[in-house]
C-alpha cells in the first residue's frame, strides 16, 4: 500500500512485517523514531510473540541481541554514531559467532567535535567487523533492504547492517509502498538457525580457538561474505518477482553506458547526484553514476566491469580516513587494480554539510577537465582552516580548535 | 517542481506543518518530500522545514535554497533570520502568520515587485487559539497556503490534518484551516480588485 510517511516509520513497519522475536535498543538520534514505533507496536500486542527489551546502553543492546539470536530468536536493533562505537566489542562478536542479527544504522557523524548530523563515519568505522553492510538510497529502499537483510543474514548465518542516512532519510516524509504480510511471508521463510543454545542438545557458542584453527575460522567468515556476493543479486531478483520493484542488489548503474566520467557514491546523495547528472547529460556531458548498495561484501568484479570503460572516476564519500583520504575510494581503487584511469576522491557532506547540485556541477566539470586534486574536500572553507593554522604557528596556547573555529565563524562570541 | 520553505520557532509545529503539506500533496496523487532542517531544535529557537511537490519521483536531497513559496509562522523572524533568502522574485508566494499588513511589518518595499495576489497574511495563531485552544498556527497556515497557491484543495489539507491529529484536535485544526482558507481567498479577491482599479 502506498503511504506518505516518515522514513523511520516505514522501516519500523518493514521490520514488524519480518516477524522479529526480540527487539532491543537504546535510544540515540537519529535512530530513535524507529525503535519508538516498534516499541509501541510490541506494547499494543501487534507483534506477538515479540519481546521488546529495554537496555541500559548500546553495549547491552548488542549483547542482548547476541543472546537472543544464539537462543534461536530473530533479533533486531538499531543505533547510530557514538552508540555504534559503544557496542563495537559486541559487534565483532556477533559477526565472529555468525549470528544473523539485523541492525539499522541511521548514519551520523562521530565526535569529537560532537555533531548530531549525517555522514557515514559511523558505518565506515565498522567496515571490517564482519557484518554485511547495505546502503539505502531512499526510504523505499531502506524499507526493502530490511526485509532482504533478514533473508540474507539468516541464510548465511551472518549479521547485517542496513545503513540509511540519518535525518536525510530517517526524518524525511516521502511515499513508500508498504508490502503486505503475505508478500513478506512469501519472501522470508521462518528462521532456521545453524546453531542454537538448547539445553537438550548442549553446545558452546564462542569456544576459544588457538593458532591451530583461528585463521581457518576467520577465512570462513570471509568465504561467507563471498557467498553473499552471489546471493545478493539472486535475492534482489526474487524480491522483484514478489514485490514488483527493484531494490537491493550489489550495485546500481545510472546512465553509465557511454559515460567517460563515472561518479561513485553510497546512500541518499545518489539522488542529488543523479539530478545533477541528468542536467549535465542535457548539455551533452557523458557522465554517469555507480551507486554501491553492498559495501560489505564489496563487489570488486562488478565495480571493475562498470568503471573500466570510463576515462575517469570520481568517488564522492561522506567519510574521511584521516591520514590518507577516502575509504570508499580505496576500495574502488582495489577494484581497478592495473586499470589506467584518472581517479579522484571527494570528501563531502561531513557532519551534515549539505551537498548541493550547484557544488556538484562545479565539481564534476572540474573533474572532466582533469583539474581536480586527487583528494578534494567539497566546499571546504579554506579561510577558516588557514586562520587556525596561522594561529597555531603564532602561539603555543592556541586553544581548543572546535571553540576557536566557532568564534571565527561567529557562532560563539568572545565575552 | 514546487518548493516550499517554512520558517517558525521551535514548538510551533513547523516540521509537522511541512509533513502535513506533503501528505496533502500525496493525497492528490503528487510526489512530495518533507524534511526538517536538522539541528538541536529548542523551544523558541528559529526552525526551518521544507516541502517539495512534483509529478515525478523526487530524488533531490539538498535543502531548499530557492523556494517558490514561503510560509512564515512567526513574524518576529522577519528581521532576525534571512527568511527571504533565495525566494523566487516577482512570482514567489509569501504567506505570513500575522494580523498586520506587509507595510506594518516593515517589508512593504521589499515585496513591492511581487504579484500582490501572491502576498497573503492570515492571523493563524488567533484562529488556532479560537478553534483549537492552543497557539499552534501550522494547520491554519496550510489552509491559507491552499487558498493562495491553488496547489492543494482544502479537502486534502483537511485529510492530512486528520491523519496527523486525533479526533477533536483534528476537527479544531480543520476549522482553523478552513477559516484561514476563507480569509486568504477574500484577501486575494481584494488584491485583484485593487489591481484593476490601479
Amino acid at each position: 500500500m502506498l503511504k506518505q510517511i516518515e522514513g523511520s516509520l516505514g522501516v519500523a513497519e518493514a521490520v514488524a512485517l519480518c516477524r522479529p522475536e526480540v527487539i532491543c535498543a537504546y535510544p540515540i538520534s537519529p535512530q530513535t523514531h524507529i525503535v519508538e514505533a516498534l516499541g509501541e507496536m510490541v506494547k499494543a500486542g501487534a507483534l506477538s510473540p515479540c519481546e521488546f527489551i529495554n537496555v541500559e546502553s548500546e553495549f547491552a543492546a548488542m549483547s542482548v541481541a547476541i543472546g537472543a539470536s544464539a537462543a534461536g530468536a530473530r533479533a533486531y536493533t538499531a543505533t547510530a554514531s557514538q552508540g555504534l562505537l559503544y557496542m563495537v566489542e559486541a559487534i565483532f562478536n556477533a559477526a565472529g559467532l555468525g549470528l544473523p542479527i539485523v541492525m539499522t544504522v541511521a548514519n551520523r557523524a562521530i565526535g569529537a567535535p560532537i555533531n548530531i548530523w549525517n555522514d557515514h563515519s559511523d558505518a565506515m568505522s565498522q567496515r571490517d567487523c564482519g557484518w554485511i553492510q547495505l546502503f539505502a538510497e531512499n526510504n523505499q529502499e531502506a524499507l526493502d533492504l530490511h526485509i532482504q537483510a533478514f533473508r540474507l543474514g539468516e541464510e548465511l548465518s551472518l549479521p547485517v547492517m542496513v545503513c540509511m542516512d540519518g535525518f536525510i532519510l530517517t526524518h524525511a516524509y516521502e511515499q513508500v509502498n508498504l508490502p503486505t504480510r503475505g508478500q513478506v511471508d512469501a519472501y522470508l521463510p521462518p528462521y532456521e538457525p545453524r546453531q542454537v543454545l538448547d539445553p537438550k542438545e548442549p553446545v558452546s557458542i564462542g569456544a576459544m580457538v588457538g593458532p591451530d584453527a583461528f585463521a581457518e575460522v576467520r577465512y570462513l567468515a570471509h568465504a561467507k561474505q563471498m557467498q553473499a556476493l552471489e546471493l545478493i543479486p539472486r535475492h534482489a531478483a526474487e524480491f522483484r518477482q514478489i514485490f514488483a520493484r527493484d531494490s537491493g542488489g550489489l550495485v546500481r548503474e545510472y546512465r553509465t553506458g557511454d559515460a567517460t566520467t563515472i561518479v561513485v557514491a553510497l546512500g541518499s546523495v545518489l539522488g542529488t547526484i543523479k539530478d545533477t547528472v541528468d542536467e549535465m547529460r542535457g548539455e551533452g556531458h557523458r557522465i554517469g553514476v555507480l551507486g554501491i548498495v553492498s559495501f560489505r561484501p564489496f563487489p570488486l568484479a562488478e565495480v571493475r566491469r562498470i568503471l573500466q570503460p570510463a576515462q575517469r572516476v570520481v568517488v564522492l564519500e561522506k567519510s574521511l580516513a584521516v591520514g590518507i583520504g577516502g575509504i570508499l575510494s580505496a576500495n574502488v581503487r582495489m577494484a581497478l587494480s592495473g586499470v589506467q584511469l584518472h581517479g579522484y576522491t571527494v570528501i563531502a557532506g561531513l557532519g551534515g554539510r549539505p551537498i548541493t547540485r550547484k557544488s556538484l556541477h562545479r565539481l564534476f566539470r572540474e573533474a572532466e577537465r582533469d583539474e581536480l586534486q586527487p583528494l578534494t574536500f567539497l566546499d571546504l572553507d579554506w579561510n577558516l582552516v588557514n586562520r587556525v593554522l596561522e594561529r597555531e604557528k603564532q602561539q603555543r596556547r592556541s586553544g581548543p580548535i572546535a571553540e576557536t573555529i566557532l568564534r571565527d565563524v561567529g557562532v560563539v562570541r568572545v565575552a | 517542481m514546487f518548493q516550499i520553505r517554512l520558517h517558525g520557532r521551535g514548538g510551533q509545529g513547523v516540521v509537522t506543518g511541512a509533513e502535513m503539506l506533503s501528505v496533502a500533496a500525496f493525497l492528490q496523487g503528487r510526489h512530495a518530500q518533507a524534511f526538517p532542517s536538522f539541528g538541536s531544535e529548542r523551544t523558541g529557537a528559529p526552525v526551518v522545514a521544507f516541502c517539495r511537490i512534483d509529478d515525478k519521483e523526487i530524488r533531490l536531497r539538498e535543502p531548499i535554497m530557492e523556494p517558490d513559496a514561503l510560509i512564515i509562522q512567526d513574524p518576529t523572524l522577519l528581521h532576525q533570520v534571512e527568511v527571504f533568502s533565495g525566494l523566487k522574485q516577482r512570482d514567489g508566494y509569501i504567506l505570513i502568520n500575522t494580523s498586520r499588513s506587509f507595510e506594518e511589518l516593515g517589508i512593504g518595499e521589499f515585496v513591492s515587485n511581487f504579484r500582490p495576489e501572491r502576498l497573503c497574511t492570515v492571523p493563524a495563531t488567533e484562529l488556532a487559539l479560537k478553534h483549537v485552544g492552543r497557539p499552534l498556527p501550522n494547520a491554519a497556515l496550510l489552509g491559507g497556503f491552499a487558498a493562495v497557491t491553488g496547489l492543494l484543495s482544502l479537502d486534502s489539507v483537511a485529510a492530512a490534518i486528520r491523519e496527523k491529529f486525533p479526533g477533536k484536535v483534528a476537527e479544531g485544526n480543520v476549522a482553523a484551516a478552513t477559516a484561514a482558507y476563507d480569509i486568504v481567498k477574500q484577501e486575494m479577491k481584494e488584491a485583484a480588485v485593487h489591481a484593476q482599479t490601479d
